[in-house]
């Protein structure tokens, strides 16, 4: 991701953002890639997902940093509507099984 | 241009006449990229009678459009399972249509709100996060077309093919970031 101006950035910690849970079999995985702005991230998150800023911010900051961050979980009709709202914002995402 | 501002449900900015023919003709072009995506999967009469309407299995060839319409799963491994690959394909031609219309929908916002010789854009909320969607479609398009890294220079050496585009580039990222923040800011 990139950002346009400089951005006050706090440390994330890596595994508490993420959403998982043994119940919710699949999982959207949204990808870093070099065009999409940090903001506009933070911004499609609350937006798609209706996460506090605090929280959105996280999950952007783990896919700039780890290269990918699990942005949802559910069923597979509930991932796969994720991912494809997801494409439409224009993010890398895809959807995995989890093992 | 000078950054967008928001005032309630409104979202305005002044363009110049430059400004606005570059945007409106890079929209443009990639309305006419998906639209020829489109084109290509006429539908069959099976589709016309259900209203069930599929797209095409495979990614596009082209890198650009291909970033625009991503696979569900991750395909770019060594070896993909078949199970992945199956499933990708179901997904595509499933959500596909879909995508394309709302990514022309975008477009569209944008052609049509946009005055031509350059002017005043007022946005509603929603046509403002249209406006966002389409920018972010045509950064992702010049992006992948000049191959932009993370830490992609403000300029490249005057010599290099990509300069002028790159120039293009950082305007819209511009344009975008400053929206964003109109729209975080009630």
């Amino acid at each position: 991701m990139t950002a346009a101006v400089d951005m006050e950035q706090t440390q994330a910690t890596p595994s508490s953002s993420e959403v998982v849970a043994e119940d919710r079999p699949w999982q959207t995985v949204v990808w870093n890639d070099p065009v999409n702005l940090m903001s506009y991230v933070t911004y499609v998150f609350q937006k798609l997902f209706g996460y506090s800023r605090d929280k959105a911010t996280k999950l952007m900051l783990d896919v700039h940093h780890e290269g990918k961050a699990i942005v949802s979980s559910g069923t597979k009709d509930k991932v796969e509507a994720d991912v494809a709202r997801l494409h439409a914002a224009g993010l890398w995402a895809t959807m995995e099984h989890t093992s | 241009m000078k950054p967008w501002k928001r005032k309630g449900d409104l979202v305005h900015a002044d363009i110049d006449r430059q400004e606005a023919a570059v945007l409106r003709g890079l929209v443009s072009q990639i309305d006419d990229m998906l639209r020829a995506r489109i084109e290509e999967t006429p539908q069959d009469e099976l589709a016309e009678l259900t209203g069930i309407r599929t797209g095409p299995s495979t990614s596009p060839d082209d890198p650009i459009l291909s970033r625009l319409l991503p696979d569900f799963h991750r395909l770019d491994d060594d070896n993909p399972s078949k199970a992945d690959l199956d499933s990708a394909a179901v997904l595509r031609s499933l959500h596909e249509p879909t995508l394309l219309d709302l990514k022309t929908g975008v477009a569209a916002v944008v052609l049509e709100t946009c005055p031509m010789y350059g002017g005043g854009i007022r946005l509603s909320l929603e046509q403002a996060d249209a406006w966002l969607s389409a920018l972010n479609d045509v950064r992702l398009a010049l992006g992948t077309a000049i191959e932009v890294t993370e830490d992609m220079p403000d300029e490249l050496p005057d010599d290099d093919p990509r300069s002028p585009h790159l120039s293009v580039y950082h305007w819209l990222t511009w344009v975008q970031e400053s929206m964003v923040q109109a729209l975080s800011t009630p």
